[in-house]
């Protein structure tokens, strides 16, 4: 496929054509401004368009869900941002959403009806797992991961918050990864220590940063890819990483991109 | 002698009724001081929960050993407490064995099959009291975990060392009783010897009548009044989770763990300053955003702190507690109870009013460093054996802190100045937030 048939179509561009799509990628805002995440998000539009899904993205109307607002005690401004995405999700009369961030997952779908936003939400993981399930995605031979020994962090956002755990896993699985799990790991999972604010701040004083914590469980399992499906995540154990200066020999990928690499896109 | 125990029998239950009912009226006073919030729905879902969370322990064979002999104690606190029936008729009646020619035959295989339940009990209570001495035990260790300093460590020892007794006094004084009736002592029915104390009959072997009498009395005596003496000592207790462990399942939050309660008095303001809707002057402005006190929590978050016994499931899988912060979701649920015993005795001393005496939950209890290292993460939530919901509380701490008081760290002040004006938690502009496309398009 050549870069230039990729398409990446708005919401306001569907509604001038009288257009609907049947589904609204939510990108948010790792997806959209942090650099690492942005080849996330590409790789799942890749993905959106091999699959040939009519998807659609608010581009600049998009703002922030609210999330880490909220977390840190923020309601007022948690609320002015929900509000007026819920102005934007209806005045474009948006159905069914699919996002790559647990945490614009978790308000978007828990917290937004409250509020007057009902929509249905997806994870991606979840979006990915059905569409390698009705066969509109194939990981093409499972080559490149053809018992590659894969480690998956689970995201609190997804996990606990949401109970789902185990698309990604049956992601990975189908990518013929051989799937080797942490000590803790779903229920138990550990954190990686972005959760709650504390993305945006310096964590308090301890002996140890959570996201050493947690990288050091990953590599205890030999696997040189870290399975990711959360942007915070992402960073943390990217950080991590680094701060075990392993970033050479182990990799972290969010599953929307290892999907792409397994379909050679 | 007969009637002198009777009558004092008597009098020790009356007080001790009153004096339960008493501790039973406080504590659901000051419960009831929280925030109202509407827990009756889905009753069937409500009750299947309690049914497996807490009659059934599912929660507790995470660990299957522990959760095992934890459910040795339970079924035998249970099923142990029916012989308290026979045991409070006799005290009254002045008899002894009152069920015994009821139950004829069987008699003997109840108790026999109570002093397997007690010796269950016996044993694994002298393993918990091991596992609390033992430093690989990280969660039980004051050592570790500041919060269990003092009081809270000895509470979980006396609890232990005081079941203990009881079972090692039902169980000689059943062995007391069986070599009594084989004496032929009148006072003591034939019932045939039982199934566990009948291994500790030869301590008794050269007693003599009196002193058999006396040994068996004062075991009785030891083991109603160790009950007794128990209900009333729980209520002050961390082990008040035997009884708040069914009520505080049934009404645990039903939604998924990752939503944040609404504040609505806050929606309309937002709904004004948006221009989707009218001032109103009849809004209710409330007198404060989240929570300083108890007074603040809901009822369900001052139940959790009551129901909380302490054993440390959330603090160890806390991610900011494993890594040294001094967060622990174990203190939060205890410092609110501490808090809230506080408030108790002080509306008991002024006629069940609560005079404030500036102090609060945030700050001469809990520490904003403690709520501020939390990643939100609920681990501490799923953990819980009895659904208790520490996060719950440290969101609403957090709501008075940056919304009544104003007070946050600067990076999140900084976090929310770019939320409120490139909506984004990052300073970037929202007219580049579409830029990523181009790597594609």
């Amino acid at each position: 496929m050549e870069q230039a048939d990729y398409r990446v179509p708005t919401m306001a561009e569907m509604a001038a054509n009288n257009e609907s799509p049947e589904i609204l990628f939510w990108v948010g805002c790792a997806g959209s401004f942090d650099d690492r995440y942005k080849k996330v998000t590409v790789a799942f539009v890749k993905i959106l368009n091999k699959a040939k899904i009519r998807f659609a993205v608010l581009g600049t109307e998009e703002s922030c869900t609210g999330d880490p607002a909220r977390r840190a005690g923020n309601e007022f401004t948690f609320q002015m941002l929900a509000m007026s995405n819920i102005q934007v999700l209806d005045m474009y009369g948006v159905k069914k959403i699919v996002t790559a961030c647990p945490h614009c997952f978790n308000t978007l779908k828990n917290e937004y009806p409250e509020l007057g936003g009902n929509y249905e939400v997806i994870h991606h993981s979840q979006f990915l797992q059905q569409l390698i399930d009705e066969g509109k995605i194939r990981p093409e031979d499972g080559l490149p991961f053809n018992g590659k020994k894969i480690t998956f962090h689970d995201s609190c956002y997804l996990g606990r918050a949401n109970d789902i755990y185990e698309a990604p896993r049956h992601v990975l699985e189908a990518l013929d990864a051989d799937l080797t799990e942490m000590k803790r790991s779903r229920v138990k999972g550990l954190c990686c220590g972005a959760g709650g604010a504390q993305m945006f701040k310096e964590p308090e004083k301890g002996n140890k940063d959570i996201n050493v914590e947690r990288i050091e469980e990953a590599l205890a399992t030999g696997a040189d890819t870290i399975a990711v499906a959360c942007p915070f995540c992402m960073i943390m154990m990217t950080d991590g990483l680094k701060n075990k200066e392993k970033e050479d020999s182990v990799k972290i990928y969010d599953l929307a991109e290892l999907v792409a690499q397994a379909n050679g896109l | 002698m007969a009637v002198i125990q009777q009558v004092a029998f008597i009098l020790i239950l009356a007080a001790i009724s009153w004096i339960l009912l008493r501790r039973v009226s406080l504590i659901r006073k000051t419960i009831l001081i929280g925030k109202n919030e509407d827990r009756n729905d889905q009753p069937a879902r409500r009750f299947s929960t309690m049914l497996r969370i807490a009659l059934g322990q599912k929660k507790m064979f995470d660990k299957p050993l522990i959760g095992f002999l934890h459910f040795a104690v339970y079924i035998g606190f249970i099923l142990i407490n029916v012989e308290i029936l026979e045991i409070i008729l006799d005290g009254i009646l002045g008899k002894h064995r009152i069920l015994a020619p009821l139950l004829a035959n069987s008699y003997r295989y109840l108790i026999g099959f109570f002093e397997v339940l007690a010796a269950g009990v016996l044993i694994a209570c002298s393993v918990f009291l091991i596992r609390r001495y033992n430093p690989a035990v990280q969660r039980l260790q004051p050592a570790r975990h500041r919060e269990l300093n003092g009081w809270p460590q000895l509470d979980g020892k006396l609890i232990l060392v005081l079941e203990i007794v009881l079972m090692i006094a039902i169980l000689t004084m059943n062995a007391s009783d069986s070599v009594l009736q084989k004496v032929g002592h009148p006072h003591y029915p034939v019932t045939g010897d039982f199934l566990v104390s009948s291994f500790l009959q030869p301590l008794f072997s050269n007693w003599d009548t009196a002193a058999l009498v006396i040994y068996e009395r004062v075991a009785w005596w030891l083991h109603i009044i160790g009950i007794l003496g128990f209900a009333v000592y729980l209520t002050y207790s961390k082990h008040l989770h035997i009884v708040l462990a069914f009520p505080n399942t049934y009404f645990a939050r039903l939604k998924p763990k990752g939503e944040m309660y609404n504040m609505p008095e806050i929606t309309s303001e937002v709904k004004v300053m948006l221009g989707l809707e009218n001032q109103n002057a009849d809004a209710v402005v409330p007198e404060r955003f989240g929570a300083k006190d108890v007074t603040d929590l809901s009822w369900k978050n001052l139940m959790d702190a009551y129901s909380c016994t302490e054993c440390g499931r959330c603090t160890a899988a806390c991610p900011a507690n494993i890594t040294g912060k001094k967060l622990s979701p174990r203190k939060i649920m205890m410092d609110t109870r501490d808090r809230l015993e506080d408030v108790g005795r002080i509306m008991q001393a002024n006629k069940g009013e609560f005079i404030p005496d500036n102090k609060s939950l945030i700050g001469d209890y809990i520490l904003e460093e403690e709520i501020l290292a939390c990643t939100t993460c609920n681990a501490c939530a799923q953990e819980c054996p009895v659904l208790i919901n520490p996060l719950d509380i440290i969101l609403q701490l957090r709501r008075y802190k940056v919304m009544d008081e104003a007070h946050a760290p600067g990076s999140w002040n900084a976090m929310f100045q770019n939320l409120d004006t490139n909506q984004a938690p990052w300073k970037f502009s929202p007219g580049d937030r579409f830029n990523w496309a181009d790597a594609v398009r």
